[in-house]
């Protein structure tokens, strides 16, 4: 158990060493990279004092926001794709178009169609979390062995109950890891989404500090992004974990 | 007068759509299975065994001519029917009991939870896992998958089983025990049985008939007799008419792997 934790902490830590050896080798100008116990503090002071916790709030809001609406297209649609071949074969190529589309580059659009408002910010992550869950989504699904539904068909199954007793549990894990995805890639556009006029969040956090050349605060702001995703898949691997424990491997 | 058959293949052809047009696989069979009888269909890879199975199965119609079941024509698959494939397919996100008892819960066959449960108990015994009734299938062995899968089938009470190599994928061992195992609860509930195998041994031990087939496109080669009176053990594979029996099979399926070497090299 110690050991396994040690293992857990170990390559952070190695990373925190080789930042410290980078900032005094003096290989690099010691005003590009602050030291890790001065983004530590900094850390500390905008979560007491100032307006941290506000935009850890509001990020994770438009995040959560955009990945239920998100993912709630991307079950059913994905499924489609999945289960029916020739469907596929037309939406596909759409599907792949569209998601190549850096969301960056659509943010103009989303200004001048849904303003600059928090809707035009959600819409930016619903973009991104919808592609990512919906190409999960209908891999999984179209790998699922036709045998369980013609099993399912010689017991004396329904249409309905095939629905209901083999393909629904059969579509959970894939739900699951479409629901990783795509909030793994919502936290990657967050700063982007919050390009857009944003007062509050750890996007904006991070660019007005750019303007003011404050690399602590870029420093503080993008390890909170990555901590907040790194729990929240944490969180969703637990829960697969005993809601679908039968699965061979567990993703 | 002949009791009536179970089964009936009535001059039934089959094709599939091939690039070139219609590819036939299966050419004019007519055969019947009567009321218990154990047939076993032995033939070379890829000609058309599966695809008879289908048929009875209801996953296949047949171009021309007819397949029935007790009379009608089968139009799709039943619980009357029940089909034991080579990978198994048990549910892995059910456990052992829950995997038997699926098909007591589906309106085809519903009954009392009482009864349920008496039925699965009853089969998780006879097919050896009562001690696993709560696992998953990723917990158990091949042989106890395909255990499972039976006892599934037999949940729901078929009149007839339909079994495409279910033993292929298992070691000798277990395959011999399974063998056993099967002909115990045929010999409890006697079921009108078909069954595709690759192994001779496996046809002259449990069939009470075994069914050389062609080379594609399929027709019957020649329809052996095994008379050998059930319940069946391992000694009779010392018997000589079992030899005798196993050798003229052997050499019949043999005739008709060079058969199809000879086709496809023309
Ligand atoms: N859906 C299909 N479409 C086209 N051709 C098919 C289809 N299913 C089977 N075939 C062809 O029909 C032939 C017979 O197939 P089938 O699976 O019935 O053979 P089999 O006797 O069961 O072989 P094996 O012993 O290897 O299992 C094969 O040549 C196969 O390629
Ligand atoms: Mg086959």
């Amino acid at each position: 158990m110690l050991k396994r934790a040690a293992l857990i902490i170990a390559p952070w830590l190695v990373i925190v060493g080789i930042w410290y050896a980078l900032a005094y080798s003096g290989l690099i100008n010691e005003a590009l990279i602050p030291k890790p116990h001065v983004v530590a503090a900094r850390f500390w002071e905008l979560l007491t004092q100032a307006r941290l916790p506000l935009d850890i709030w509001m990020s994770t809001q438009r995040v959560f926001l955009g990945v239920a609406a998100g993912i709630t297209l991307a079950v059913p649609v994905g499924f489609v794709l999945g289960w029916y071949r020739q469907v596929r074969t037309f939406i596909d190529p759409l599907i792949n178009f569209f998601r190549a589309l850096p969301p960056i580059a659509l943010i103009p659009l989303v200004v001048v169609y849904f303003g600059i408002g928090e809707i035009a910010k959600v819409v930016i992550l619903f973009y991104a979390s919808f592609f990512a869950g919906v190409i999960v989504m209908y891999e999984g699904i179209a790998q699922i062995s036709p045998i369980y539904v013609r099993v399912a068909r010689t017991l004396g199954a329904t249409d309905g109950e095939i629905f209901r007793k083999v393909i629904i549990p059969l579509t959970v894990p894939h739900m699951l890891t479409a629901l990783r995805v795509a909030l793994g890639v919502a936290w990657a556009t967050l700063v982007a989404s919050e390009l857009i006029a944003a007062q509050q969040g750890l996007g904006a956090l991070i660019q007005n500090a750019s303007s003011f050349f404050q690399l602590d605060i870029i420093y503080v702001g993008i390890i909170c992004i990555g901590f907040i995703a790194l729990a929240m898949d944490l969180a969703i691997r637990a829960f697969t974990k005993r809601l679908v424990s039968w699965q061979e491997r567990i993703a | 007068m002949k009791p009536p058959a179970r089964i009936s293949f009535e001059n039934v052809a089959l094709e599939f759509a091939g690039k070139n047009g219609p590819v036939r696989v299966v050419d004019n069979v007519s055969y019947e299975i009567g009321n218990g009888e154990f047939v076993s269909i032995i033939g070379p890879s890829g000609c058309g065994k599966t695809t008879m199975m289908n048929m009875v199965a209801g996953f296949l119609q047949p171009t021309s001519g007819s397949v029935k079941v007790d009379g009608k024509v089968v139009t799709g698959p039943g619980p009357d029917r029940g089909v034991i494939f080579q990978e198994y397919g048990v549910f892995p996100w059910l456990t052992v009991k829950d995997n038997i008892d699926f098909g007591l819960t589906l309106s085809a066959n519903r009954k009392p939870k009482a009864e349920r449960e008496e039925i699965c108990n009853r089969y998780m015994k006879l097919m050896g896992l009562s001690d696993f009734a709560d696992a998953f299938p990723k917990m158990l062995s091949g042989g106890m998958r395909q255990r499972l899968a039976i006892a599934r089938a037999y949940a729901v009470k078929p009149q007839f089983l339909l079994m495409d190599e279910p033993f292929g994928a298992l070691d000798a061992q277990t395959r011999a025990h399974m063998q056993d195992l099967l002909l115990q609860a045929l010999q409890t509930e006697g079921k009108t049985v078909m069954l595709i195998t690759h192994s001779v041994e496996e046809a002259v031990y449990m069939s009470s008939r075994i069914v050389v087939m062609t080379a594609r496109p399929t027709r019957i080669r020649e329809i052996i007799e095994v008379p050998f009176p059930y319940p069946r053990d391992a000694s009779l594979h010392e018997d000589p008419l079992f030899g005798q029996l196993r050798s003229r099979v052997r050499s019949l399926v043999m005739r008709e792997y060079a058969a199809q070497a000879r086709q496809s090299s023309e």
